[in-house]
């Protein structure tokens, strides 16, 4: 077959992307026609159900295995059960937004859309062997984000986070796409599967530049998955960023950063497991000790939450170290259970917030267990499953993570990962502490009662406890999606 | 197999967090009906769970009353639960005291009714799960689900300094337990690599045999954790603050059941997982018993509060459990676990002495109380039954236990026992010179010339537990012949196990052992 044309039947492999940015497209011409509240309302209706087609085709796809474009891109089990979680978080943000858009004055056309394009973003970016299209795959994703990011025009935090976001992300993509040009040129090949081979068949390379290259890689995804060092940026966007938008990122983004990681490195670079994971091994623990310590003294949740999402990465990086690809399962369940969790508990800061208000101060949840039991009953699940305490998801993740750990003898990481939760259930449980044990204080707020809020902390609640007490599914889904590295 | 098919464990593990989901609907103004329905389900917990005990088989070697399902296959997890002589009466122990507890909240819990009898529920419900899992994943998961009643307990209903203790409660017990699951990992993973079997089974996984060097480790992370729990010597320091801030029912709960769940977790994971380890760590612990045993004494002798005397009786107490089960033999053993019960009775009783005084003055500060044994009457023979009972009088409960235990230590090792048996004496010191303070002599205070006797509810409360008192001391057969086959069972299985890993590892104690063993499987 003549490599340049490609086959018109192969575009059915790719429907939900097709979906997606067919439907952002709409969205836009929609926004640009019509302004108000009743458009936002419509823009956002017609996103979710824009989502929950694509997540149909999605659902299609699964079990299929192919290769398409000439090999630039793939569909196989990894990629679709990324895509699937990115579009569940499509979903439940773009349900949040109906109500939270709508009051912050961002739900215009573009809002929805760029929440589609970044999920497009991410989709492509974890479902390619190829250098260039995961590069391409992560500009999508970072530019709709830095966009996103500063919606708030006249809050000056948010400008700010869209700076400083596209400022450091624009020199991390540039490491990134150094690294990959390194290996080009010292392997001759950009795509992770021949990459793969060529290791195999111990071809000989330039070393040096490889192991540049290996090194400007792991910054370039260190720098998305907000791993320390290179997490600076994250409390400040995720703090000044609107708050439906920081839970968009706080999981989509890392998701889609770990999917990539997870697929070149396992893919491709097993055979020098022993040299990145003892780098990686220092970053793990750096990262979940700088994520812990430092939230403990946060009072703003959001930024506390943004700390601890630091600090999450840390955990899911204590199961990459291993390069267990059997296992690998472990880090997928993970990122479900905690684009839940984080789902969930940044929708009740957003039920918390006054309008304009982009801030979430500790003192405004006190007495929250009197005032409001059931949102207060909602948060202590999302807190008590992000400190990792059974019954619920976050427990079952942070279990499989460090039974890696464990299995591949990484005794001291596994307990420095669970010193590391006792540490971390401080500053959730505060968060409990203020909610039922102190007094409220000052004049009570008044809360957005919106019921896209409750529908959305329901599906949260539901996932976390289906997923920590029947994990069965999920756990065979995660294992069925990582069969591909073999 | 009619009676074994009802999941009677299932039932009594899920029964009061149903009675808890209930609750939630509930209209949160009418507390009556909230009291009154609580009760109701602790009672029918309990008479659900008395028939354990009458058709709980003595002679019968294994768990009974098993239940079994796959959860999660692939992973080796499974639903398994079943109890042995020593958790059932554990079992009877908590659904027992929940009825108490229940009972003497009625008129303390003011504040947010609903919250706390649905926190008691749940916390009912993960107490008795821990008690009758045998999957060790499954036993984890209940482990820390009860920390979060009982922090809520502590620091929704608890006094002035609830907040800093129910956070020392959290994070003390929760870094022990992350060491245990590193722990249960560790483990998990040694027995896949020499039988290439998954599981979480503990059955299954008390015929690993694990390498001396290897158990040293895993038990001491197992111990440390159990430690904490119990509260053992030096990491005893959260529960004087966790019994002083906590509600009554939270101290008797936590005195009466929660403790206990640390020695109890020695003897059901810890020793019988690694044998010969805990065999080696006979001078650590029963050191660590001892100082705990002179240590708790003292330091109560000298406690202005209560409550906090209390407490630190509670370490003493618990020193001597310890004591016992490290005695590695029959008597020490079944005084140990019987000590477990004497104590969640008679401390428990205490607790709920000192919640009753506290509910008429408000303090418990001893210095504010003096003669009122002259107001109170009925309360004083309640008090001083309970109070003897704590100092291990003959013809109570506490008696059996430390009698037991003391003899179990002697054959032991003479240093231990002689040295704990101070412990009976400074024990006698602090409570009667406790007693003599707060219900002899003139009264002084004009606030306690007028106290109300005992009303009939704290009475039946009372009468309650001066009745298992007076049982457990006069014939404690009754409860020994359940649990005898099952401590024999154990103790014949650590020995057997610790001395077949020294002869794998070929480092014995000189011969001698290895030569026993030899010698016992020719005559078999």
């Amino acid at each position: 077959m003549d490599a340049s044309i490609i086959p018109a039947c192969e575009f059915r492999w790719i429907m939900p992307e097709i979906m997606l940015t067919g439907w952002g497209l709409l969205l836009l011409i929609i926004g640009g026609l019509t302004r108000g509240p009743v458009a936002s309302k419509t823009c956002g209706v017609l996103s979710v159900i824009g989502s929950l087609c694509a997540m149909y085709f999605t659902v299609n796809l699964w079990g299929a295995n192919q290769d398409v474009f000439n090999q630039l891109y793939t569909i196989d089990n990894y990629g679709t059960f990324f895509k699937g979680l990115f579009i569940a978080i499509l979903i439940l943000v773009s349900v949040v937004s109906l109500r939270y858009a709508d009051r912050e004055e961002i739900g215009s056309g573009e809002y929805y859309a760029l929440l589609m394009f970044g999920v497009l973003g991410m989709m492509v970016m974890t479902s390619s062997h190829h250098f260039v299209t995961i590069f391409i795959g992560l500009e999508v994703m970072s530019l709709s984000i830095y966009v996103l990011c500063g919606l708030l025009r006249g809050n000056i935090a948010s400008v700010e986070a869209a700076l400083k976001y596209f400022l450091l992300g624009a020199f991390a993509t540039a490491f990134l796409l150094y690294g990959m040009a390194m290996i080009y040129g010292s392997t001759g090949l950009m795509d992770v599967a021949e990459l793969k081979k060529f290791f195999l068949m111990k071809q000989p390379f330039s070393a040096t530049m490889f192991i540049i290259g290996l090194g400007f890689l792991i910054v370039g995804f260190g720098f998305k998955i907000a791993s320390v060092p290179f997490h600076m940026w994250t409390p400040d966007v995720y703090q000044g960023a609107p708050t439906s938008v920081t839970a968009y990122m706080a999981t989509g983004v890392k998701a889609a950063a770990f999917g990539a990681l997870i697929r070149v490195f396992f893919t491709a670079f097993v055979p020098f497991q022993f040299g990145w994971s003892e780098i990686i091994w220092i970053l793990a623990v750096l990262t979940m000790c700088v994520g812990n310590i430092t939230a403990l003294v946060q009072r703003d949740i959001k930024r506390m939450l943004a700390y601890s999402s630091i600090a999450h990465a840390g955990y899911i990086l204590v199961a990459f170290i291993t390069g267990d690809r059997a296992l690998a399962s472990s880090m997928l369940y993970y990122l479900m259970a905690y684009s839940f969790m984080n789902i969930g508990a940044f929708t009740v800061v957003i039920v918390l917030q006054k309008k304009g208000d982009n801030n979430s101060d500790l003192d405004s949840y006190a007495g929250l267990g009197a005032r409001h039991p059931f949102i207060a009953l909602c948060m202590s699940i999302f807190l008590l499953s992000l400190a990792g305490v059974p019954p619920l998801a976050g427990f079952m993740g942070k279990f499989y993570v460090f039974s890696t750990a464990v299995k591949a003898q990484y005794y001291w990481l596994a307990i420095i990962g669970f010193l590391n939760s006792v540490v971390a259930a401080y500053y959730y449980l505060r968060v409990m502490m203020y909610m039922y044990f102190r007094e409220t204080i000052g004049e009570p707020g008044t809360v957005d009662k919106a019921p896209s809020y409750g529908l959305v902390m329901l599906i949260c609640i539901w996932a976390l406890l289906h997923m920590g007490i029947f994990p069965k599914t999920f756990l065979l889904i995660a294992q069925k999606a990582v069969s591909i590295f073999g | 197999m009619t009676v074994m098919s009802v999941p009677i464990l299932s039932f009594l593990i899920y029964f009061p967090l149903l009675g808890a989901v209930i609750l939630l609907f509930a209209n949160r103004r009418n507390a009556q009906f909230i009291k009154v329905f609580t009760l109701v389900i602790s009672l029918i917990e309990l008479a659900v769970s008395i028939p354990l005990f009458f058709k709980f088989d003595d002679a019968a070697k294994t768990m009974q009353f098993v239940e079994k399902a796959d959860w999660f296959p692939e992973w080796g997890i499974s639903y398994f639960l079943g109890i042995d002589g020593i958790s059932l009466l554990l079992v009877l122990l908590t659904t027992f005291l929940t009825v108490i507890c229940v009972l003497c909240s009625w008129k303390a819990i003011e504040d947010r009714v609903k919250e706390y009898y649905i926190t008691f529920l749940f916390l009912e419900t993960a107490m008795i799960g821990t008690l009758c899992a045998l999957d060790l994943v499954l036993f984890y998961v209940f482990w820390e689900l009860m920390l979060i009643p009982m922090y809520l307990l502590i620091g929704v209903w608890g006094g002035p300094r609830r907040i800093y203790a129910a956070i020392k409660f959290f994070l003390f017990t929760m870094a022990g337990s992350v060491l245990m699951l590193v722990a249960i990992l560790t483990l998990y993973f040694f027995y896949y690599n020499s039988t290439g079997v998954y599981t979480f089974n503990v059955l299954e996984l008390y015929k690993a045999s694990v390498p001396i060097a290897k158990q040293y480790w895993l038990f001491g992370a197992f111990a440390l954790s159990f430690a904490i729990k119990v509260p053992m010597f030096p990491v005893h320091t959260w529960l004087p603050d966790a019994h002083t801030e906590a509600p009554t029912a939270g101290s008797v709960i936590l005195a009466g059941v929660l403790l206990k769940m640390g020695t109890y977790g020695f003897i059901r994971f810890a020793i019988p997982l690694f044998p010969a380890a805990a065999i080696d760590a006979i001078p650590l612990m029963s050191i660590l018993a001892v100082i705990g045993i002179i240590y708790g004494a003292i330091v109560s002798m000298m406690q202005p509060d209560l409550k906090r005397l209390i407490a630190f009786s509670s370490v003493s107490h618990l020193g001597y459990v310890m004591l016992g089960i490290f005695a590695f033999n029959m008597q020490g053993v079944q005084g140990g676990i019987y000590q477990m019960l004497n104590h969640g009775i008679s401390t428990g009783g205490l607790f709920l002495i000192v919640g009753m005084i506290y509910e008429r003055r408000h303090t418990r500060m001893i210095s504010d109380f003096g003669g009122l044994s002259k107001v109170m009457p009925i309360f004083a023979v309640f008090f001083m039954i309970i109070t003897l009972s704590s100092i291990a009088l003959p013809g109570t409960n506490g008696f059996v236990g430390e009698f037991l235990i003391l003899l179990g230590a002697f054959k032991n090792n003479v240093v231990y026992g002689t040295l704990a048996t101070t412990g009976v004496i400074l024990g006698a010191v602090y409570m009667l010179w406790m007693f003599q303070r707060v219900m002899f002599g003139v009264v002084t205070k004009e606030e306690n010339r007028n106290l109300k006797d005992l009303n009939g509810r704290e009475i039946l409360i009372l009468v309650c537990m001066v009745f298992f008192i007076i049982l457990m001391g006069v014939y404690p057969k009754m409860f020994f012949k359940k649990m005898d086959t099952s401590v024999a069972e154990y103790l014949a299985f650590v020995k057997q196990k610790s001395a077949q890993a020294r002869v794998l590892e070929g480092n014995t104690v000189p011969g001698k052992m290895a030569g026993e063993v030899a010698n016992t499987n020719m005559t078999r």
